[in-house]
């Protein structure tokens, strides 16, 4: 199912503007401390000239509120605010500010994004999601970022780009805005007319004869309409729908190594994707190699006959530019591809690239030990790089906090732990509770149950006292600024051992409740 | 040593260049009484093991730390393939596996940490695979040991939470292991000693299951018979243990 992200800036122009001034106050001191955010920010709109007379192209928070809008002239605008503060508007530095945008989303998010024009990007998230652990953290995450630029955002997302594209304009919310799948159309019924992208008075011809909501609009007969207004209008709704596809053409950066093969026939099988694959990859190498380039990242960009893009990302541990590995590394993803009526073009990119030296070094290198890099590629590819780790040592007074997780082959050397430390090879995490006999403070257990069983202690070691880190913003202490745990290692009469901690060291309240759990097994 | 060590690389590329089969690595464990139970005096490298605890979690940690002895012994990195994530890695570090030596594989699902085995046992130089598994099927160990005797990379399936009454299911691995804690010592303090295994060798090529009590790895994963048992019989022990 595919999920587009459409970002809808509203005010893009001036946003860029007041960033602009606060990142550079010596050049334009006045303004921008009339934009300083302490004071009560001056209305600020930006102006174009138009038939000898200057419009209002686009306004800031501030003068929105006021009641201007986009279109008016200058002389009525000033009717509604009396200081406000004008700047000539520049549509092509806004449309390259959209292009940079865009590509930083292709970066973080998807490889399909592109800029929509005036004022949003378009993501095509299809498949991008599980980095981020689903679709409403990602898009949170995007939402983050850009309100942190000092944007103000309207994200939505859903089944088309006409729909989200709708919705980010037409819901305004604090929130990102997520059209479930297969919701588009009862999302769009309750719209205006308008969110529709129509051409310039077909909105309000529309709602003179009587069109409010979208929903009016899908209900009506086609052919009348058609014949007043066109096949555009239809278009924009089938398009909404999903009932026609409306791509997303990518954007690239200009200088990434980039090749590309157009297809003389259509293709849709396997064996021809590999194909493909095989001589995109050779030509890139050839390209990297040029440039003393490895690649980083790789995105297959597969193109249909019907428009629809598709992109394919996978990551290398280490820079590399030898072709059979990157073949290999795209064609574990090939079962991914959905040619549909088949696919007419693929475009293969290197977004990330590192320096590599030459080749020489590389095959020598490669006969010495194992061949890590292809290894690892090949299983973060498959199974998600996010699930493929080293251990590190990590001070902490919490043992579920003394483990770093780092990727695989990462420059800082793991170190080791305290040997001295007892630690369980199998922890219960959660810990578990357990029902405990002992004497307070600080005997060991004599008895526990443990998942409805009765274990009788015959042995046992300990406390180890660890007091709890309050000031850790993810640990569990935070409410309990005191918690105290002692740790027993203890021995069952069968030889098994257990790690059992008591939380609260047995005499003060505050250092918690007293109650027991277990946390892991030894050896 | 050095120089000899290259020398036997040499010799070894030489053997794999000429089609002549590299004479079979093994792992000992520097036990007698264990060593001449095994085939080659050791755990053989390039071949299948099978490891199980069992559902008592303390066996599971008993195994683990078991494995992480042997592989403390082997050279090159290791990869850990896990369903979930409840191995804590200082455990693997005190048993003298380095964590520097460790990649773990996070594959989710018994299919996958198979999958992600076969990959590994592709590539010769490693210091062993692991997988974490719950069943094996016999399809799925022939592959795994004809990747390990392919790569010469030791491969380890650890069944987790193995009943001890599960029927023993036909598969290629070469060994089958099981671990199950044993009450240790009593050294008379409130302290614990040294922790004590009962290791069974439940199959080996050619020779009858096997039955000792150990006590648990050091720091450079080296298991040792408890002194008071080292001159008893361990074959009449293991009979009557089993």
């Amino acid at each position: 199912m595919r999920r587009v992200v459409s970002l809808f800036l509203p005010n893009w122009s001036t946003d860029r503007i007041v960033r602009k001034l606060r990142q550079q106050p010596d050049r334009s001191a006045h303004s921008a401390a009339s934009l300083a955010p302490a004071s009560a920010p001056a209305p600020l709109v930006t102006a174009l000239p138009d038939h000898g007379r200057r419009v209002v192209a686009s306004v800031d928070r501030a003068a929105r509120a006021l009641g201007i809008r986009p279109g008016m002239t200058l002389t009525q605008a000033r009717g509604f605010a009396p200081d406000l503060l004008v700047i000539d508007g520049d549509p092509e530095e806004d449309f390259e500010g959209l292009k940079r945008l865009a590509l930083w989303a292709t970066r973080h998010y998807s490889p399909v994004a592109a800029p929509d024009p005036p004022d949003g990007i378009w993501i095509d998230i299809t498949g991008c999601a599980e980095r981020f652990g689903g679709e409403a953290p990602l898009i949170k995450h995007l939402y983050r970022r850009v309100l942190a630029s000092g944007f103000t955002a309207q994200i939505a997302v859903a089944d088309t780009a006409g729909c989200a594209h709708a919705v980010a304009r037409q819901v305004p919310s604090g929130r990102p805005t997520i059209i479930e799948p297969g919701k588009a159309r009862s999302a769009l019924a309750i719209l205006p007319v308008h969110a529709l992208r129509l051409g310039p008075g077909v909105a309000d011809e529309l709602r003179r004869m009587g069109f409010e909501r979208v929903e009016q609009l899908m209900a009506a007969a086609r052919a009348p309409l058609a014949k007043r207004f066109g096949l555009q209008l239809h278009k924009r709704l089938d398009q909404a729908l999903g009932h026609l596809p409306e791509p997303i053409e990518p954007i690239f950066a200009a200088d990434v190594p980039r090749t590309r093969r157009s297809l003389l026939e259509p293709i849709g099988t396997a064996e021809a994707f590999a194909h493909v694959i095989g001589d995109l990859t050779t030509d890139l190498a050839a390209l990297l190699l040029r440039a003393g380039l490895g690649a980083r990242h790789l995105d297959l960009y597969v193109e249909r006959v019907d428009g629809h893009w598709q992109a394919i990302r996978v990551g290398t541990a280490k820079p590399s530019r030898d072709p059979a590995h990157l073949a290999k590394l795209l064609g574990q993803k090939i079962d991914t591809i959905e040619p549909g009526m088949g696919v007419e073009a693929m475009t293969l990119v290197s977004p990330l690239t590192e320096p590599l030296a030459g080749a020489q070094a590389d095959a020598l290198a490669a006969r010495r030990g194992p061949d890590l890099p292809a290894l690892i590629d090949a299983l973060a590819n498959r199974f998600g790089a996010r699930h493929l780790y080293q251990a590190t040592a990590r001070s902490s007074s919490m043992p579920e906090r003394e483990i770093d997780l780092v990727p695989p082959l990462g420059r800082a050397a793991p170190e080791g732990w305290d040997a001295a430390l007892p630690r369980p090879s199998r922890m219960i995490v959660p810990p578990e509770k357990v029902e405990v006999t002992a004497m307070l403070p600080d005997h060991p257990p004599a008895m526990f149950v443990w998942r409805g069983k009765r274990y009788r202690v015959a042995r046992a070691d300990g406390p180890e006292r660890l007091h709890g880190e309050w000031w850790q913003s993810e640990g569990l202490e935070v409410e309990t600024p005191l918690s105290v745990r002692d740790y027993f290692q203890v021995e069952t009469a069968d030889g098994g051992r257990y790690w059992i901690y008591r939380l609260g060291d047995g005499t003060q309240r505050a250092t918690g409740p007293m109650s027991w759990f277990i946390h892991g097994a030894f050896a | 040593m050095r120089q000899s060590a290259v020398l036997e690389q040499l010799r070894e590329q030489i053997a794999t260049i000429e089609g002549s089969a590299a004479p079979k690595a093994v792992l000992p464990f520097g036990l007698e009484s264990i060593d001449a139970r095994l085939p080659g005096g050791g755990l053989s490298c390039a071949a299948l093991h099978e490891l199980a605890g069992s559902n008592a979690l303390a066996d599971d940690a008993a195994a683990t730390v078991f494995l992480a002895g042997i592989l403390a012994r082997t050279e090159g990195p290791v990869f850990w393939c896990l369903r979930w994530r409840d191995l804590f890695a200082p455990a693997l570090d005190l048993a003298g596996l380095s964590p520097d030596r460790v990649i773990y594989v996070e594959a989710g699902s018994d299919v996958n940490v198979l999958t992600a085995m076969e990959e590994c046992l592709r590539h010769s130089g490693l210091g062993g695979v692991v997988g974490e598994v719950k069943a094996l099927s016999t399809t799925a160990s022939k592959r795994l040991q004809l990747a390990a005797e392919k790569s010469g990379v030791p491969a380890f399936v650890f069944r987790r939470a193995l009943p001890l009454d599960a029927p023993a299911s036909g598969t290629a691995a070469v060994t089958r292991w099981r671990l199950r804690a044993h009450p240790s010592e009593a050294l008379g303090i409130p302290s614990l000693a040294r922790p004590r295994w009962a290791l069974a060798l439940e199959r080996v090529r050619g020779d009858e299951p096997q039955l000792w009590i150990v006590e648990g790895c050091d720091a450079t994963g080296r298991i040792a018979l408890p002194a008071e048992l080292v001159d008893r019989p361990d074959r009449q022990e293991a009979q009557a243990a089993a």
